[in-house]
């Protein structure tokens, strides 16, 4: 598939700050079924990258296995995609970043893909801390293989042919989170201005920013013993505070009251403002991540928002001193050895 | 290396009045965790010094601390480095074991031991030197909490009087061992100087094995397999490295990252030109190698056959999106958990075909320490060049013995990143695509994240020559047909055999990888000893290049040795050769978790051929 990328938009047409339009950000007609909540992150990373001016080309996506891991064709077709085996496209998305910093990364899995099979492998991408995106397309249930209970399918929910869960659900925040994670939120499909400015933050974050984002099922969960359909989490969901992103390369508007807002500063020197709800919410602060979490959790709600950030925890990159040019593009004399090492090793071993 | 000629066995009754000179295999018993290497490498590295061929092998248990284990030196004048099954010189350490050890000796070989352990009375056709090792202690070792790793380099000084090594020799190793650790390095050698001045008053020598200086390891290096495969990793330019611990391969990663830091990291900034991974899992292991591989870089995993069960899924995704990396596999005995310190050659045929689907994986097979040094940096060149993950197969035998060999040789070939697309490239293409085979040799140009140069959806489900997604027949059979003939054009990328035709020869052998050296001194037993002729091709890469189809057509018989049950790798030549040619495949296997050695390889040959 050649794809060019032109850096002059046709007259008249609405660009953003490297010169590109919205659609330059589009990717591939998706095939997951219409009005699956999945199609709207999909916008809505579409909407974020475009908004924040990330050379598309200079981004990886990268999958597992599932219908949300089919979403990475349907944005940034200008971007390399990698869509790899069930559960372990964190350790691909791990080794790509290793080889090269210079992109930024972003992983889309499912509720089964990270909570099931892949939960070893999510595990250890939140405590390493990878620089990436992380998004988890959550719907309580199999979807590509018609309608099977998921790790995160609330207790006491059922199937559609009446098999009821007899397990707890993982919540895969409080998880991240008791992992180490750097930045962890959850949002709604639906929801369309708080995923936005989540995933502009997400974006912005140095670390791995791990983002939740319950999404609803049209076909085998969208029904009355479902917690995760339509009618369930409108109902019942909770904002944690109204949130909104401000890059660091436009004006800084005036929509949000300075009495109101909770500033969080990250790597790249933009910031997060947090119009938080609740009076005494601290999102850099784990023990009250924990409790909201688990309160919320207790009433039968979903707290959404930006629920923990520790902007200052080191990404995995900075942990193992890696040289700042991508190692895949370093040349042989930065990465062969000399002959008088070769010789100095042989004489080691006489 | 040639052995010069036949190591003959002297009779029972020649060695009391005959001197057995550098041919001799010294087994030492002790417990695990008692501190006895030290002192066995201060002896295998006394006889390197003194120009002695010798090999070092380790058989230990899989614990850590309290059970038997043996470590064995040869040293041959005739240059023979395999195993030899027959002990010439037991050492005798371990209460546990060391009647059992007596037992199986050959009568007229020589028992070295506690003298408390009384083992003159189990046997009287063996040569016995008690040594009072807890009274010779004492005074060199004040301290009694030291005497337990001290008390071994008593035997080292009583076998250097009794052998004839110059103590001086003896220093010398223990001093290069011991260099950093003064205070032990003093103990040590007051222990050593007991052992021989005991041997020199109260022991009469009674046996035949003497040493002498002989010159025949001059320039020439003592390493374990893993270390070298470790060096040439580097030497090849890898800079990712992800890994899981398991046994025998962790010393791979863990020497590299040694080297690594040492070598490849600026010392003023601190800074590194690589990335070094202890993984969750090798799954994960060899995930992150892939997703790095994707990138550009010049990855790695080194792994066993557990690992390697684990990655199959995996690997069919390196194979069928077609993603460089390279995996070391260092063989071990299975099946499941099998005895995780023995050496086998039982992957062969899982991983040549390992996942699901039609996969088929190059494979490189090094019989010694300059060959997995050199393999592994062709490894990087040919998984880059193939855009597939390719895989060194040693062994434990090969990875944690202790090898002799030439120094390693330079590399002055530049890394071949293989077929990377480039902006002239492009234009000349004009319709690019991932999978498309502009040159006929099944493999297509790639791009790189981040390069500037078209995008691809990488993907290890059905796909077109564009990368798209693809479901029609048409797509996956011409795809996978592709992938195929790109897997031959590796025949001719890849070592050929090394093949010794004898004029005459009616029998031939195959072996490969640590076999080797069981064979080469099992050819010249059935020379000298039954007058049997034989040629020899030695297999040093899957797939096979044709010369081996010619070797089998060449001999009336042909026994492919090989260290596993089923003959695997017999199986992987009956897969790739004319039907008309199978009959000739014989088999000669041994798998109890020891190295292979002559003897046994012999008496098989010989069995099958009549004799």
């Amino acid at each position: 598939m050649t794809m060019t990328t032109s850096a002059t938009p046709a007259p008249g047409k609405k660009v953003n700050r490297i010169g590109l339009e919205l659609s330059a950000y589009r990717g591939g007609k998706s095939t997951l079924c219409a009005g699956c909540g999945h199609n709207a992150i999909s916008e809505r990373i579409v909407e974020a990258f475009y908004e924040m001016g990330v050379d598309s080309r200079r981004v990886i996506k990268l999958s597992g296995i599932g219908c949300s891991s089919k979403s990475p064709a349907y944005f940034l077709g200008q971007s390399h995609g990698f869509n790899s085996v069930h559960g372990r496209m964190p350790s691909v998305a791990t080794g790509a970043m290793l080889a090269n910093t210079d992109v930024t990364a972003i992983g889309v899995s499912g509720d089964g893909d990270t909570g099931a099979i892949g939960l070893g492998q999510f595990a250890h991408l939140m405590r390493r801390n990878v620089p990436m995106i992380y998004i988890v397309e959550n719907n309580g249930c199999y979807g590509l293989t018609k309608g099977q209970l998921s790790p995160t399918a609330d207790i006491g929910s059922t199937l559609k042919n009446g098999v009821v869960n007899d397990l707890p659900a993982i919540d895969l925040c409080a998880l991240a989170i008791e992992l180490g994670a750097s930045f962890v939120a959850r949002s709604f499909s639906g929801d369309k201005k708080q995923m936005a400015s989540l995933l502009k933050a997400a974006i912005a974050h140095r670390g791995t920013a791990m983002l939740d984002i319950i999404s609803p099922c049209v076909t085998f969960n969208d029904h009355e013993g479902s917690t995760k359909s339509y009618s369930y989490v409108k109902d019942h969901e909770e904002p944690l505070e109204e949130i909104s992103f401000v890059p660091f390369f436009e004006d800084i508007t005036v929509d949000y009251e300075p009495g109101t807002v909770r500033q969080v500063s990250l790597h790249d020197g933009s910031t997060v403002f947090l119009k938080k709800l609740a009076g005494d919410y601290d999102p850099t602060n784990k023990a009250t991540a924990r409790r909201v979490i688990y309160e919320s959790a207790a009433r039968g709600e979903f707290a959404t928002g930006l629920i923990y950030v520790e902007p200052s925890r080191p990404d995995f990159l900075t942990l193992l001193n890696v040289i700042d040019q991508p190692l895949a593009s370093l040349p042989t004399e930065k990465v062969r050895p000399s002959r008088e090492v070769l010789e100095a090793i042989m004489d080691s071993l006489r | 290396m040639t052995p010069p000629e036949l190591a003959v066995q002297e009779a029972t009754a020649e060695r009391a009045v005959r001197r057995v000179v550098n041919d001799l295999c010294i087994q030492v018993a002790t417990v695990n965790g008692s501190g006895s290497q030290t002192a066995n490498l201060v002896l295998l590295r006394a006889l390197f010094q003194m120009g002695i061929p010798v090999s070092g092998k380790n058989l230990f248990p899989s614990n850590i601390a309290g059970l038997p284990t043996w470590f064995t030196i040869r040293a041959s004048r005739h240059g023979y480095i395999g195993r030899k099954k027959e002990i010439d010189v037991l050492v005798a350490m371990n209460l546990e074991t060391a009647r059992e050890d007596v037992l199986a000796m050959e009568p007229g070989s020589v028992v070295l031991y506690d003298e408390t352990f009384k083992l003159n009375a189990v046997r009287d056709d063996l040569i016995f030197y008690p040594v009072p090792f807890d009274r010779l202690v004492a005074p060199v070792c004040p301290d009694a909490k030291l005497r337990k790793l001290v008390r071994n380099m008593i035997y080292d000084g009583v076998l250097a009087r009794l052998l004839g090594i110059d103590l001086a020799y003896m220093d010398k190793a223990l001093t290069r061992q011991l260099a950093k650790k003064a205070k032990a390095l003093t103990l040590n050698q007051a222990a050593l100087g007991a052992g021989f001045e005991f041997a020199a008053t109260s022991l009469e020598k009674r046996d035949p094995f003497v040493v002498e200086p002989m010159g025949a390891t001059a320039g020439k290096i003592l390493v374990e397999g893993n270390a070298a495969a470790a060096i040439g990793a580097m030497m090849a330019g890898v800079t990712v490295v992800t890994w899981y611990p398991i046994t025998p391969s962790s010393s791979v990663c863990e020497t590299l990252t040694t080297y690594m830091r040492k070598y490849r990291m600026d010392k003023d900034t601190g800074k590194a030109t690589f990335a070094i991974v202890q993984a969750e899992d090798e799954l994960s292991a060899l995930g992150m190698a892939l997703g790095a591989g994707w990138m550009g870089a010049r990855s790695m995993t080194a792994t066993s056959g557990p690992g390697i069960s684990l990655m199959s899924e995996f690997t069919g995704l390196g194979y069928y999106a077609e993603i460089p990396t390279v995996i070391f596999d260092v063989q071990r005995v299975g099946p499941s958990t099998g005895l995780p310190t023995r050496t086998a050659q039982g992957d062969i045929l899982s991983t040549a075909l390992l996942s699901h689907g039609d996969t088929r994986h190059p494979m490189y097979l090094p019989c010694s320490v300059s060959e997995v040094y050199e393999m592994a940096i062709d490894a990087f060149d040919l998984a880059e060049r193939l855009q597939t993950p390719v895989f060194v197969m040693s062994d434990l035998d090969l990875g944690m013995n202790t090898w002799m060999s030439d120094p390693f040789r330079y590399p002055d070939k530049p890394l071949d990143r293989g077929k990377r697309l480039t902006t002239d490239k492009l234009a000349e293409l004009g319709d690019w695509g991932r999978y498309k085979d502009v040159d006929g040799d099944g493999i297509p140009y790639r791009t790189t994240p981040g390069d500037g140069l078209p995008v691809y959806f990488c993907r290890g489900s059905g796909h077109n020559e564009h990368g798209q997604y693809s479901e029609r027949a048409a797509d996956y059979v011409a795809n996978i047909d592709r992938i195929n003939r790109k897997f031959q054009t590796a025949r001719a990328l890849m070592p050929p055999a090394v093949v010794d035709a004898v004029q005459g020869a009616r029998i031939g052998i195959i072996g490969y990888g640590t076999s080797h050296w069981g064979i080469l001194e099992s050819r010249d037993q059935l020379r000298l000893e039954a007058g049997v002729e034989s040629s020899y091709l030695r297999l040093r890469a899957f797939p096979f290049g044709p010369e081996v189809a010619d070797f089998v057509a060449a001999h009336d018989r042909v026994y492919v040795v090989e260290q596993n049950r089923d003959g695997q790798m017999a199986g992987l030549l009956k897969l790739d050769l004319d039907a008309t040619l199978l009959h000739r495949l014989r088999s000669v296997l041994h798998y109890d978790g020891m190295p292979l050695d002559a003897r046994t390889v012999t008496n098989e040959i010989l069995t099958q051929e009549g004799r």
